[in-house]
C-alpha cells in the first residue's frame, strides 16, 4: 500500500514537471523569466539597502526578468512567501534566509515543482542538491585580507584595539578570527578586545577610557565604519592624530560612501568591503553567461587603502550616499 | 557633626541619601583601584582647541543624554505612575529630523541648525501629545501605551532618511556634540546644566510640580479641586518630548552621524532606572529630579568603571544589575523602615547611657 502511494505520488510529481515544463515553452521563449526574491528589508542596514536595489537593477524588465520581491526579517514569513512564490510559478527563488534553519521542507517543494533555488548572501542548513548555487560573502576572508593588509605596513609593534561587532554574528565572527590569531601567536598585542555591537558611541567609550587608562596603542580595528568613526571621535576628542601620517591607524569594514571619503581624506586608512552585488552573478548564472562548477561561490571583495584610493571606487565600491 | 550624620540618617537628605551613598561606594572605590582614576588633565583636542579630559569628565559628558531623559521621565513618572519606554526610539526619530532638516539645506549654518532643532523638537513634542493621549485620554498604562512608538519608532526613524546611516560634517554640530571652541568643558554637560536650571525656574515661577505631584498622588482628588488632571498628564510626556529631541540631538551631533537603530539603544531601561536609583517612586506622585540627575552619572560611572577594569562590554550588563539590585533592594521601603528603627534604637540607647551616665 505505501508502495503504492508513493508510486503514485512520484507519478504525479513527474507529470506535474512536465506540465510545468511544457508551461514554460508554451509561454514562448521570449516571455520574461519570473524571478521570486526573498530577501531582509532594505531597513536592516546600510549593506541590505544597496543589496536590494542592486537586486531590483539587475532583474529588471529591461534585463528580461519579471520580479517578485518580498522582504522580511522573520524566517517563518520568509518561508510563507517562499510558498507563495512556488505556487504562482515563478521559475527562480532566491533566498536571502532569515533564519539558517527550517528551509528543507520549502526547498524539496521547490525542487518538486521545478523552481530553481540561488542562495545569496547567506548560507542555509540544507543539502547541496536543493540548491543551484550560492552567492556568499566569506567574512573570515574579509579578516584576513585586513589583516594581511596590516601586517604589510611593517610597524615596529602593534598594539591594537579591537572593537567587535554584536557577538555572534558572522560578520563578527569572520573578522576577528584572522585578528584574533595574531593576537594568540603573539605578532600583536591586544590592547583591548570589547564588543560595541555595532553601536558607534560605545565604541567612542571604549576608546576613551583606553586614552584615560594611559596605556600605548597605534592601531584601531573596528569591525565595520560606524564603529570606527566613533573611535575616532574619541582620539580627535584627546588630540591623537590619526590616518595616513598619523600616530594611529584607523581600520574600518563595509565601504560606506562616507567611509570611503574619510580614507581619501586621509583621516582613516583601510576600509574593508563586504560586497552586497550578488544580483550580477547570479543573472550570469541563469542565463549562461557564466557556469560554476562549485555550488558555492564566493563574492570577490576588496580592501582599500587611503593611499592608492580613486574617486571612481568611491563611486563603484560605496554603499549609500 | 553628630546632628548632621543623626540627619543623614533619619533621613535628613531623604531620598537623595541612597543615590549620594551610591556615588560615594563608587568613588572609593576607584580610588583604592587607581588613585589616578579621577585625574583631570588638559589637552589640546584635533581641533586646535584646549579641553578638560580624563575619566570623570567622560564620565559626566557620557551621562548627558541619560540625564536629560532621566529629568523627562521623573515627570512623567511622577504626574502618571508609569514609565515611557518609547524614549530611544523617540530620540532616533528626533535625531533623523534634525538631519534631514540640515541636509536640506545647501549650506550649514547656525539657521538652518535652529530650524533643525526646532522641526525635531516638534516632531518630539507631538510623539511625546501621541504617548500622553494614550495615557490620559484613553487610559491605557504607560508601559503598554510607549510600547506602541518603542516597537515602530526605528522604522519611522528609518523612513525619514530612508535607511544608510546619514553624515554630516560641520563645526556647528561638533561644537554641539563635543566642544566649543575656547571652552573647555564639553558642551553636552553643558546643555545638562541648563536643562536642569530650566527645569528648577518652571518649578519656581508656575505651579507644574506642585500640579504633577497631585496628580501622581491621588488622581480623584486633585479633579476634584479643580485641576485639569489630563492636561497635566499629556503636558508631562510632552515636556518628556523636548527631553527627548535634545538627548537624540546631542548623541547625532557626537559623531555627526545618525543611525536609526543604535541611537541610544536601549538608553529607556537606563533612564528608569535612574529615576528609581534617585529614589523616585515608580508609582508616581512626590519626585525630585535632582535625585534622577545623580542617578544617571551613578550609572554612567559604573559603566565607565567596569570599561576602566577591562570588564568584557558583553558582561558590563550583568555586573550592572547586581550592582542595581544592591541599590534598589536598600532603598527598598522595607530596608529603610528597618535601618530607620535601628537608628532610632541606638540614638534612644545612646540618650539613655548619657542620662545614666548623668545620674551616676
Amino acid at each position: 500500500m505505501k508502495r503504492f502511494k508513493a508510486l503514485a505520488l512520484a507519478a504525479v510529481l513527474a507529470l506535474s514537471l512536465v506540465l510545468t515544463a511544457c508551461g514554460k515553452t508554451g509561454g514562448g521563449s521570449n516571455g520574461p523569466i519570473k524571478v521570486g526574491v526573498i530577501n531582509n528589508p532594505p531597513s536592516e542596514s546600510g549593506y541590505r539597502e544597496a543589496n536590494v536595489k542592486d537586486m531590483e537593477a539587475v532583474f529588471s524588465a529591461a534585463n528580461g526578468y519579471e520580479l517578485k520581491t518580498f522582504y522580511s526579517i522573520k524566517n517563518d514569513e520568509q518561508l510563507q512567501a517562499a510558498q507563495g512564490f512556488i505556487t504562482e510559478g515563478v521559475d527562480y527563488l532566491l533566498i536571502s534566509a532569515a533564519e539558517t534553519t527550517g528551509w528543507d521542507e520549502v526547498l524539496t517543494k521547490a525542487k518538486e515543482a521545478g523552481v530553481k533555488v540561488y542562495l545569496f548572501d547567506r548560507m542555509i542548513d540544507v543539502d547541496e542538491s536543493l540548491y543551484e548555487a550560492a552567492v556568499v560573502s566569506d567574512m573570515a576572508a574579509e579578516g584576513d585580507t585586513a589583516v594581511k593588509w596590516l601586517l604589510d605596513q611593517n610597524l615596529s609593534e602593534y598594539n591594537v584595539i579591537h572593537i567587535q561587532g554584536a557577538m555572534g554574528s558572522d560578520a563578527q565572527i569572520g573578522r576577528t578570527g584572522a585578528l584574533q590569531a595574531q593576537f594568540d601567536n603573539g605578532t600583536m598585542n591586544c590592547v583591548v578586545q570589547q564588543t560595541a555591537t555595532w553601536d558607534e558611541a560605545e565604541a567612542k567609550n571604549i576608546v576613551e577610557s583606553v586614552i584615560n587608562s594611559g596605556e600605548s596603542f597605534n592601531v584601531i580595528y573596528a569591525e565595520n565604519d560606524g564603529m570606527a568613526k566613533g573611535a575616532v571621535a574619541a582620539l580627535d576628542e584627546h588630540g591623537i592624530t590619526h590616518g595616513v601620517n598619523g600616530d594611529v591607524i584607523v581600520m574600518g569594514f563595509d565601504c560606506n560612501k562616507w567611509a570611503l571619503r574619510e580614507l581619501k581624506d586621509g583621516a582613516w586608512n583601510y576600509d574593508g568591503q563586504c560586497s552586497p552585488f550578488q544580483a550580477q552573478i547570479i543573472s550570469d548564472l541563469i542565463k549562461g553567461v557564466k557556469t560554476s562548477s562549485d555550488k558555492v561561490i564566493i563574492n570577490e571583495e576588496k580592501g582599500f587603502d587611503a593611499k592608492t584610493i580613486t574617486d571612481s571606487d568611491i563611486d563603484t565600491y560605496g554603499l549609500g550616499e | 557633626m553628630k546632628t548632621n550624620s543623626k540627619k543623614l540618617f533619619a533621613g535628613g537628605l531623604g531620598q537623595l541619601t541612597i543615590p549620594l551613598i551610591a556615588i560615594a561606594l563608587l568613588v572609593i572605590f576607584n580610588l583604592i583601584r587607581d588613585p589616578s582614576f579621577f585625574s583631570i588633565n588638559l589637552s589640546q583636542n584635533n581641533d586646535g582647541n584646549i579641553v578638560l579630559a580624563g575619566n570623570l569628565i567622560s564620565i559626566i559628558n557620557g551621562a548627558s543624554e541619560l540625564a536629560i531623559l532621566a529629568m523627562g521621565m521623573t515627570l512623567v513618572t511622577a504626574a502618571c505612575g508609569g514609565q515611557d519606554i518609547s524614549v530611544g526610539a523617540a530620540a532616533a526619530i528626533a535625531g533623523d529630523v534634525f538631519i534631514k532638516v540640515i541636509k536640506a539645506g545647501s549650506v550649514i549654518n547656525a539657521g538652518i541648525v535652529i530650524l533643525a532643532f526646532l522641526s525635531a523638537c516638534l516632531v518630539a513634542m507631538i510623539f511625546g501629545a501621541f504617548n500622553g493621549i494614550l495615557v490620559a485620554v484613553f487610559r491605557i498604562q504607560p508601559m503598554i501605551a510607549t510600547l506602541i512608538l518603542y516597537t515602530c519608532g526605528r522604522s519611522i526613524a528609518y523612513w525619514i532618511n530612508g535607511g544608510a546611516t546619514p553624515n554630516v560634517k560641520s563645526s556647528i554640530l561638533s561644537g554641539i556634540g563635543s566642544f566649543i571652541p575656547g571652552i573647555p568643558i564639553p558642551t553636552p554637560v553643558l546643555i545638562v546644566a541648563l536643562m536642569a536650571i530650566i527645569f528648577k525656574l518652571l518649578f519656581r515661577f508656575t505651579s507644574l510640580e506642585l500640579l504633577t505631584q497631585s496628580v501622581g498622588i491621588n488622581e480623584s482628588a486633585a479633579k476634584l479641586n479643580g485641576i485639569n488632571t489630563t492636561f497635566i498628564k499629556i503636558l508631562s510626556f510632552v515636556i518628556l518630548g523636548v527631553c527627548v529631541c535634545v538627548a537624540g540631538i546631542i548623541g547625532t551631533s557626537r559623531l555627526g552621524l545618525i543611525n536609526h537603530e543604535t541611537l541610544l539603544l536601549d538608553v529607556e531601561m537606563d533612564a528608569i532606572l535612574a529615576v528609581a536609583i534617585g529614589g523616585n517612586s515608580l508609582g508616581g506622585g512626590k519626585f525630585k529630579i535632582s535625585g534622577s540627575i545623580i542617578g544617571a552619572y551613578v550609572i554612567q560611572m559604573l559603566t565607565t568603571t567596569l570599561y576602566a577594569m577591562k570588564v568584557s562590554s558583553t558582561d558590563v550588563k550583568a555586573y550592572k544589575a547586581i550592582v542595581i539590585i544592591l541599590l534598589v533592594v536598600i532603598g527598598s521601603p522595607v530596608v529603610k523602615k528597618k535601618f530607620d528603627k535601628l537608628v532610632r534604637q541606638r540614638i534612644s540607647l545612646k540618650k539613655n547611657d548619657s542620662k545614666g551616665a548623668a545620674q551616676a
